[in-house]
């Protein structure tokens, strides 16, 4: 199975993150860039259905020349080739941009299987998966946490607030998992060494034949138009015990619907 | 922005982004699999060593800086790494991949026979086999040239007879390399634990290196074939080389144990008050922070000099002996430095420092004790040897 998984470089969601004042996107100088922390389940999930059922493992990235680390470090974990799309022209793309050019992209790459994670942690809009599979033609079986292969046809566990709905469809399929559906490996030693040796393709707008005009900020469907800090939190409500706190704080929570 | 340590001088520019990905993942790991747990395995004295040694293997770090039977082969410098990242959490865990790959591995790849090899060294790679190292014994520490175990021959096998002390990994090992005195001097073998007449006893009531397997191993007319012995291992120069080899290791790991202790002190004297100020505006605290940070960080200067002739060139044993003495000198004078910024809070289990430093006492004095290691460079300065 020809599976190619969707690997996206974001700032890492444990530190600190800013946007830039001049243009409103993510100030990745400043940040420490890391995989999108739901796509290691997709690397995962595509490593295991390749142990089991032969195959190989593409990691698709559209980013800035940095995305080249990422993409190493997907690519230690056991992957066996790499695909970047970079072009100065892609900065400040929106997601129905994006979801263009990687469409482009695994226009090229004949892919059986598209597996991501089911949403970025910088974005949050969890509408990519939709948008490729609807550009591709192809199935989505989105918000997997349990996918089975057999043969030409996929069938996932989609969870729900509530549950899960069982959800099948045949291959070509894009498929994005949350993080309950594995455990993702540590890269090894070896895999560290043997990522550098990999191939990693770059593939630029004209390359795909997308032109600069329908991304970047200039074909952004939507903008950021203006941002501003967190407020810093304002003390908290202080109960001192003089024998009805009990009841004050339950009050408390009722009032504000917690209970 | 107060920056950590040893990213004041931005030494990590000196590191390839192989090697930095490298140190990350045993970072990861060891956060994952060590940090939460280390200092209730080091206060009940047991840590879980096969489980520990099963996840190292996974990710390749046994024996990583070997080539071949399923080791990764990189750098030592990136071994070094890896060692200080692992002894940031505990030295004794830094203890048992030391022993694993660079004294047990180390002397079967180095002086093993192709089927010892074969044998041996994937499952250990891969974590499935532990390894242990018996050199020294109850009688004969700095001077192991005067040991007492024996091997004789015995038709086409050896008889093993004597003993060893304080043997890493020893309780759980599955395969011993034993050095004993022949009739031809020293030589080497590689004894499955389960060999009759051979017993390994844990020693117990270490203050030291408590999340650490020590052990005791007495030979008692140990019969192994000829297969077992190491043929390419002649005299006492082939254990005094892995000696060598984990050595280095130690050169990086006693910074990790440092660099912990000092994050330690720094977020401590950042938030305990007293006087009305945080302790950290004090001149005197920032005099040892300063201190401290200047000795962690030539001592991994000098950890990285001798890591990068060991990749182009090799080591002599006194460039070793150098950099061991150095770094697990100032090591130690860090955690105890550390402790006192501490206050009595420094003497508690709830914060590193102190397993830290006591951990720190057993690097001082295995592989080649302090006074040894003055004496292995007296020697190289002066060509006058004051050993015997
Ligand atoms: C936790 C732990 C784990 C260990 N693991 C292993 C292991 O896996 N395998 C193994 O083989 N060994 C191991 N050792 C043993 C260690 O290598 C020895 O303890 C060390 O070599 C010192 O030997 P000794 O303890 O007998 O001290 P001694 O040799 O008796 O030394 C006592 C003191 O005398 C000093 N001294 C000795 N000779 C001289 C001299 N000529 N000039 C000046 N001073 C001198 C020493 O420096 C030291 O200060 C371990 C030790 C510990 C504590």
């Amino acid at each position: 199975m020809n599976i190619v998984v969707l690997v996206k470089q974001v700032p890492d969601s444990g530190a600190e993150r800013n946007l830039t004042s001049d243009d409103n996107t993510v100030d990745r100088g400043s940040a420490n860039n890391v995989i999108n922390e739901m796509d290691e389940y997709a690397i995962e999930e595509a490593l295991k259905i390749k142990e089991a059922h032969g195959g190989e493992v593409t990691i698709l990235t559209m980013g800035p020349d940095r995305a080249t680390e990422s993409i190493r470090k997907a690519l230690s974990m056991g992957p066996d080739a790499a695909v970047h799309v970079v072009d100065d022209a892609l900065a400040g793309s929106c997601a129905v941009a994006t979801s263009k050019v990687l469409a482009a992209a695994l226009g090229t790459l004949n892919a059986d299987l598209i597996l991501c994670g089911a949403e970025s942690t910088d974005g949050r809009v969890q509408v990519l998966p939709h948008m490729l599979a609807e550009r591709l033609g192809v199935a989505a079986l989105t918000g997997a946490r349990k996918l089975t292969v057999d043969g030409a046809s996929l069938t996932a566990e989609r969870q729900t607030e509530e549950g899960y709905e069982v959800v099948s469809a045949a291959t070509p399929a894009v498929v994005s998992v949350w993080d309950t559906i594995n455990e993702p490996r540590y890269p090894s030693f070896k895999g560290i060494m043997a990522a550098k040796k990999k191939p990693v393709r770059t593939l630029s707008l004209a390359d795909l034949g997308v032109s600069a005009d329908e991304v970047g900020f200039a074909g952004a469907t939507s903008a950021v138009v203006e941002h501003s800090k967190r407020p810093p939190r304002s003390a908290g409500t202080k109960i001192t015990d003089e024998g009805t706190a009990g009841t004050q704080l339950v009050e408390y929570l009722v009032t504000e619907k917690f209970v | 922005m107060p920056v950590a340590p040893l990213d004041l001088l931005d030494l990590d520019d000196l590191l390839t982004d192989e090697e930095r990905a490298m140190r990350d993942l045993v970072r990861r790991v060891a956060d994952d699999a060590v940090r939460p747990h280390v200092a209730g395995w080091y206060e009940r004295g047991e840590a879980p060593v096969r489980d520990l040694t099963r996840t190292f293997g996974e990710v390749g770090l046994l024996g990583m800086h070997l080539t071949g039977y399923g080791c990764a082969g990189a750098s030592a410098v990136a071994y070094g790494l890896a060692c200080l990242e692992l002894e940031a959490a505990d030295s004794g865990v830094r203890s048992l991949v030391s022993v694993q790959g660079s004294l047990a591995m180390y002397a079967i790849w180095r002086y093993g026979s192709e089927e010892q090899k074969q044998r041996w060294l994937p499952g250990m790679a891969a974590g499935e086999l532990i390894g242990c190292f018996g050199l020294t014994e109850p009688d004969h520490g700095s001077d192991p040239a005067g040991m007492a175990t024996r091997a004789r021959r015995d038709g086409d096998g050896w008889v093993l007879t004597g003993g060893k002390m304080w043997i890493t990994n020893a309780p759980v090992a599955d395969v011993a390399v034993i050095w004993a005195r022949a009739e031809e001097g020293v030589v080497g073998f590689a004894v499955p634990t389960g060999t009759p007449g051979f017993t390994a006893r844990e020693v117990r009531n270490k203050m030291s290196l408590r999340a650490s397997a020590t052990g005791e191993i007495t030979l008692d007319e140990v019969r192994v074939g000829d297969d077992a012995r190491l043929p390419e291992a002649r005299g006492l120069r082939a254990p005094l080389s892995c000696l060598t080899e984990a050595r280095f290791g130690i050169v990086w790991g006693s910074l990790g144990a440092a660099r912990d202790c000092l994050h330690t002190a720094i977020a401590y004297a950042t938030s305990r008050e007293q006087f009305g100020r945080p302790i950290a505006g004090f001149q005197l605290t920032q005099a040892k922070l300063a201190d401290m940070a200047l000795e962690l960080q030539k001592g991994w200067l000098l950890a990285l000099h001798l890591g990068r002739r060991h990749d182009a060139a090799g080591l002599r044993p006194e460039q070793v002996s150098a950099g061991k003495l150095n770094n697990v000198r100032e090591a130690i004078a860090i955690a105890r430095q550390c402790r006192t910024i501490l206050g009595a809070n420094g003497v508690s289990a709830e914060y590193p420092i102190m397993r830290h430093a006591n951990n720190l006492e057993s690097v001082l004095t295995y592989e080649g004790t302090s006074e040894i290691h003055q004496l292995v460079l007296g020697q190289a300065l002066t060509g006058v040897s004051a050993f015997a």
